[in-house]
């Protein structure tokens, strides 16, 4: 026994490190992955039996409208919010300066990322509120109707947005600036021997040094656009009649809302999202897997 | 071995909320009176309760109200209560049918309620038995700028035709006739209820909400017409989508609009934002279709048997004491609300004495629960945001009701 430890200790002891991590990643993640999957395949209110129903959740959720409203709005999310990452860098750049107070300016920056997402809503809300609201009064003031952002089903997915982008800029500014520290300053200064500056400089020399940051800031937007509830929550409540739900936000309401209670039906929906995501993890994995290997 | 582990936190849950309810003379109540008032106004109730049942030790449980809709799910399965809080009709069919509700029928025949509560029986009846006890209800109706009206020399409209004429004086005046902020949607509920209501009648609502009937039908579409000509004539606030219901008190409080279709709960906030006896008003939703009986929306809640309770015995006594007349009349009088007990007194209050007249006097045709309590949940909340739906985009109403069918079809 001794000696068998002794042989391969060095194989064994990760396993042994890993040990808690795999268990804990098993047992609330990997296993009601295959636990919702399985549960799309029956029909239950949460209360009485289980009926197993095949794929009719399935065949339902193709003609169902809320579903495909939810979906394209997802689409919508995933695109418009990596705006994030170049807002995020733009902001970095320009607070990237060595003036007077700058700590304050980036702090009032990186404020939005702080405060919970719950008043970042209701801000918004109050902002696009068409009676109150600082839009409108804009609006007004140059001479435009009022318009009722989040009662238009035309607009109000990109209200939210708009609101969700705000502390998401702030995230991926963040991690530009600790990028930022990074950049080699003897390549900067090569770069200026060579006659670059603005643009060429930004796009030749630092942002081939940042990739490291633009990578993080990618995938937590991109994960932060699939997991956009709290924002439809607080702003809309998935309104009006439906327009401004996502994937998480519908499944959310057809499982466990007051009028839901469709355990199967919302798994259904959880594994078409969790397809959606798998695509993005499957990238990030073998970008992962390539990075290691290659270095 | 899923089960048990799930069943075991369950059971951790409501112990850690719950304490223990295996002693012998402790009845477990889980309810959702979060609010001030009504948590208050229980709390005597259990009081009277213990001070006549010296030997009965009353744990109560107290959840969030929204929270409550949810847990309510858990602890019935898993760690039941004796007495549950929930809603009369269709809301409480999936725990009747799932068997976590005890029919309850020796105390409604021992304490004479199929007399007393003859009003409120039909939405505590199924398969023939009674689930529960109902405890309070409130009545819904037109809320109206009563100075507005009589500034205007609008006389109270008692038919469509009246009803019309009024709207358009207070648009000729600048005033919005109807206020509503249907953000959460259930607002719009109550106004198709009404017009359905008025429209078809109370048989024909039933039928509807219980899924008899399909939405595509000529009558429904009678009643959609009413309400597009509501819509189209302007008298909804506009905005409404945007707006809760709270947000939509204001502008009936500064005169901005003039009439609310509302439950009695918009009195009290109507009154905080300085309204008073004399500016506010209620009156009856007007008739449409002449003949037809009028019906009220009245939600009602109610208290339940478990069929997991421990303390079967003292919880048929407690059901029995919160039915009595006397103990309705003071829980009812700190709600604010009516008692369904029709022994028991109503507080002395302008809407009160008038909502308790005309539910008693004037409500022939029946007393609905409201349209997410009469029909399925799911279908509910497909229904309501099909009217919000309609009330902004009235020209889609050929798909809303087609869509509605189809998931009438699939529900029912």
């Amino acid at each position: 026994m001794y000696s068998y430890w002794k042989n391969n200790q060095l194989k064994i002891a990760p396993w042994i490190f890993l040990a808690p991590g795999i268990l804990m990643f098993s047992l609330y993640v990997i296993f009601p992955i295959f636990q919702s999957i399985n549960l799309s395949f029956y029909q239950w209110d949460g209360l009485g039996e289980k009926t197993y129903i095949g794929a009719e959740n399935y065949i339902e959720l193709l003609d169902d409208e809320y579903f495909i409203v939810s979906l394209k709005n997802n689409v919508i999310w995933l695109v418009l919010y990596l705006l994030a990452v170049p807002a995020g860098l733009f902001a970095a750049l320009f607070l990237n300066q060595t003036v007077r107070g700058i700590r304050i300016y980036k702090s009032i920056f990186f404020f939005p990322f702080v405060i919970s997402q719950v008043v970042v809503g209701l801000v918004f809300s109050w902002f696009y509120d068409p009676s109150n609201g600082l839009l409108n009064i804009i609006l007004e003031f140059f001479g435009f109707d009022t318009i009722a952002i989040l009662a238009e089903e035309d607009y109000v997915t990109y209200g939210i947005i708009a609101a969700g982008l705000w502390p998401q800029t702030a995230y991926c500014m963040i991690l530009y600036l600790t990028g930022l520290n990074s950049v080699d300053p003897e390549q900067i200064e090569a770069g200026r021997i060579d006659n670059a500056r603005g643009w060429r400089m930004l796009w030749y020399v630092i942002l081939p040094q940042l990739k490291p940051a633009t990578f993080i800031a990618v995938v937590v937007t991109i994960i932060g656009a699939l997991r956009s509830f709290d924002l439809i929550d607080i702003m809309t409540g998935g309104g009006p009649w439906g327009s401004s739900r996502v994937l998480a936000y519908y499944m959310y309401e057809k499982a466990f809302s007051e009028y839901g209670f469709r355990m199967g039906y919302g798994a259904a929906i959880a594994v078409v999202l969790l397809l959606i995501m798998m695509v993005y993890i499957a990238t990030i994995l073998y970008r992962l897997y390539r990075d290691e290997k290659g270095g | 071995m899923k089960k048990i582990f799930k069943n075991q936190i369950a059971l951790a849950l409501a112990g850690i909320l719950a304490g223990t309810s295996a002693v012998a003379g402790t009845l477990v109540i889980n309810g959702d009176t979060s609010d001030p008032a009504p948590k208050a106004a229980f709390q005597a109730v259990i009081d009277g309760f213990e001070a006549e049942n010296p030997d009965v030790d009353v744990v109560y449980n107290l959840f969030d109200h929204e929270g409550y809709k949810a847990a309510i799910r858990n602890f019935l399965s898993a760690d039941a209560p004796d007495i549950a809080f929930w809603y009369a009709g269709n809301r409480m069919a999936p725990f009747v049918e799932a068997g976590l509700f005890a029919p309850i029928d020796d105390v409604w025949a021992d304490q004479g309620l199929y007399s007393l509560m003859a009003s409120s029986a039909p939405g505590m009846t199924m398969d023939g038995q009674k689930w529960g006890i109902p405890y309070t209800y409130y009545n819904w109706g037109v809320y109206y700028r009563q100075d507005i009206f009589e500034d205007l020399g609008i006389a109270v409209p008692t038919n469509w035709d009246e009803f019309i004429a009024a709207g358009e004086t207070l648009k000729a005046n600048g005033i919005t006739p109807i206020t509503i902020g249907s953000k959460y949607l259930w607002t719009a509920g109550g106004v198709f209820d009404y017009l359905n209501l008025r429209t078809n009648g109370y048989d024909f609502h039933m039928a509807l909400t219980s899924g008899d009937i399909a939405w595509t039908d000529e009558r429904v579409r009678a009643t959609m017409a009413n309400y597009q000509q509501l819509i189209d004539g302007g008298f909804f606030l506009e905005n409404h989508a945007a707006l809760s219901w709270q947000e939509a008190l204001a502008p009936m409080a500064n005169g901005e609009a003039a009439m609310y279709i509302m439950g009695n709960f918009a009195v009290a906030p109507l009154k905080e934002l300085g309204l008073d006896d004399s500016t506010l008003g209620l009156f009856q939703f007007p008739e449409i279709t002449p003949g037809i009986p009028m019906a009220e929306e009245a939600p009602t809640d109610t208290i339940h048997l478990t069929s997991g309770a421990k303390n079967v015995a003292d919880a048929k006594r407690f059901l029995a004491y919160a039915a009595r007349p006397d103990v309705q009349t003071a829980w009812n009088k700190a709600l604010g609300q009516l008692p369904t007990n029709a022994g028991a007194g109503v507080t002395n209050d302008k809407f009160l004495n008038q909502a308790f007249s005309m539910l008693n006097n004037d409500a022939p045709g029946g007393v609905a629960q409201f349209y997410d309590r009469d029909t399925k949940a799911e279908m509910a909340s497909i229904g309501m945001e099909a009217f919000q739906e309609f009330m902004v985009k009235p020209e889609r109403l050929e798909k809303i009701l087609e869509r509605l069918e189809k998931a009438r079809q699939r529900l029912y």
